[in-house]
């Protein structure tokens, strides 16, 4: 039970994260190497945010959930624009310039930030045991009869990630912009020629992908602590989801997150978070040999 | 009221159209003909802004097209039917019209219009675009096009792979469009359905037009099919 919930909130942050990725690549064609990078930014910011305003943890929280998601995807916008717009969205010169991105984004964060690792207060933090679940009466500061607990800041995290799934998918079935991107998505010519402006939607989208990205790390660094070099690992994590989901598919990211991050909890706390990482990567592998377009992906036709 | 005057273009360092002048008016159909490879299909996209025009200029009712966004020239009022259909494959019917209506805010009137000249996309609204017929992916390109209610009309080979029947329905909408006013540009390689829809044809050879002659002209004397098609 301790494991799957801490697999869930792993989940949740990864799901945030591969999804911002998978709607770049599926939109734009391009792999985004800097994705764990807006990651890092976001998780930055947010400490800059909550420090500069002080005052209650909550307030700063949640000014720090709002600003900084639209804050990275203005900068990864502005990035879109001056940089990928540059190179014609060439598969392989993106792939070059967004690596380029990511040393820039990186370093300079180091030289501004610092290389210390710094904690966000969380805005609620409160133990809760976990018969509160069973039992469902009201079990806030209930002492944990097994030793196992959770926060209710983490559950907060597993719900504000399904909240934001939702309201991404409305946005994308439901409404005349998420109309243009796939439109956009599936064939950019004839959708210039029907009046999208492709270029402006690129920036939104890259704009959009960081933002969850920056989302994602929000939600996080009251857990995980905000640090120059946190991009890599979910970075790495969100390309194996997108890999196993089937690239581009976003149904597949959302399965895929949940498989690695429910598999990571729950091997992290049985096992090792190493053994988490090797399997993790092994699947991988396995997809990659079997069902090379993802699980949820489409074969080439 | 749509004029292309002494166009130049060329994909990256391949020059295809080496300038191309034509014009287009009201209520009339210009077929452009030519042999594979001649420029026809550029002639369309450097319309459409998808190939950029290096030299010459392509106005609409005064207006200059070529030094505009690409984005913006559907919005002069060209409605464009690719070649091959270039239907949004994955969107549904419905979708795939409402990015026409959306392309210059036309309402339900326009739809309602669209779906009573090809009543057979109504019965599929719902349908994903890709698992349609051929016969009925070019109605849903020709009707997406028309949600413009566009003043020029771009047909690139709307008759490709589409049975007689189909063929039939296409000319008809196309005689239709031109006696409701619309200017329409119509690339076709079948000789029998232009000679009998189309005014004027101007013959495009390595990437310049060689001459523009009435159609039925034509009709009476077909050597310059043979000279320019080999037909």
């Amino acid at each position: 039970m301790l494991a799957s919930l801490e697999g869930a909130v792993i989940s949740a942050i990864l799901v945030l994260t591969a999804m911002g990725l998978s709607i770049v690549f599926g939109v734009m064609r391009v792999v985004n190497v800097a994705h764990g990078e807006f990651f890092m930014l976001g998780a930055v910011l947010a400490w800059v945010v909550t420090t500069t305003l002080g005052g209650h943890p909550v307030f700063g929280f949640v000014a720090a959930l709002i600003v900084v998601p639209v804050l990275v995807g203005c900068i990864a916008a502005g990035a879109d624009r001056l940089i990928l717009k540059r190179v014609n969205y060439d598969p392989d010169r993106t792939i070059v310039a967004t690596i380029g991105m990511l040393y820039i984004i990186q370093q300079a964060t180091l030289m501004t930030y610092g290389p210390e690792a710094r904690p966000v207060e969380a805005p609620f933090n409160t133990r809760l045991s976990l018969p509160w679940f069973e039992f469902g009466d009201e079990g806030f500061q209930m002492i944990w009869p097994w030793g196992l607990s959770i926060t209710s800041y983490k559950l907060f995290v597993i719900f504000a990630a399904i909240a934001v799934l939702i309201a991404l998918w409305i946005v994308l079935t439901r409404t005349k912009i998420g109309l243009i991107m796939r439109a956009t998505q599936q064939d950019s010519d004839t959708a210039q020629a029907f009046g999208v402006p492709v270029g402006k939607v690129y920036s939104w989208v890259f704009g959009l992908g960081a933002g969850l990205a920056a989302l994602g790390a929000v939600l996080v660094v009251p857990i995980q602590q905000a640090h120059y070099l946190m991009g890599g690992d979910p970075l790495l994590l969100a390309f194996i989801v997108v890999i196993i989901g089937g690239l581009g598919s976003l149904p597949g990211t959302v399965i895929a997150a949940l498989l690695i991050g429910m598999s990571d909890g729950i091997i992290s706390v049985f096992f090792s978070p190493t053994l988490a990482k090797i399997i993790a990567t092994f699947l991988v592998a396995m997809v990659l040999v079997f069902r090379p377009q993802g699980l949820l992906g489409r074969a080439p036709s | 009221m749509l004029e292309l005057r002494d166009i130049h273009a060329s994909y990256g360092q391949v020059k295809v159209l080496f300038g191309v002048s034509l014009s287009v008016a009201p209520g009339e159909i210009l077929c452009l003909m030519g042999r594979n490879g001649a420029g026809k299909s550029t002639i369309m996209k450097t319309i459409m802004g998808q190939v950029p025009a290096a030299e010459g200029s392509i106005s609409l009712d005064g207006k200059n097209l070529h030094t505009m966004p690409p984005h913006l020239i559907p919005k002069e009022g060209v409605g464009y039917i690719p070649q091959g259909r270039r239907l949004f494959s994955e969107l549904t019917v419905a979708e795939n019209i409402e990015i026409g209506l959306m392309t210059r805010n036309e309402g339900a009137d326009t739809r309602e219009w669209v779906l009573e000249l090809f009543p057979r996309l109504r019965e599929r609204l719902s349908q994903v675009a890709g698992t349609l017929s051929g016969g009925e992916q070019q109605m849903l390109a020709t009707a997406r096009a028309l949600c413009l209610r566009p003043k020029v009309l771009l047909l690139d080979e709307p008759t490709e792979g589409l049975q007689p029947s189909m063929i039939e329905l296409v000319r008809q909408v196309v005689v239709k469009m031109k006696s409701e006013g619309y200017a329409i540009i119509l690339v076709e390689q079948r000789v029998d359905a232009v000679l009998s829809i189309a005014d004027r044809v101007t013959f495009i050879e390595n990437g310049k037009d060689r001459e523009t002659v009435a159609a039925s002209e034509l009709q009476s004397d077909p050597t310059k099919l043979t000279k320019y098609l080999g037909v």
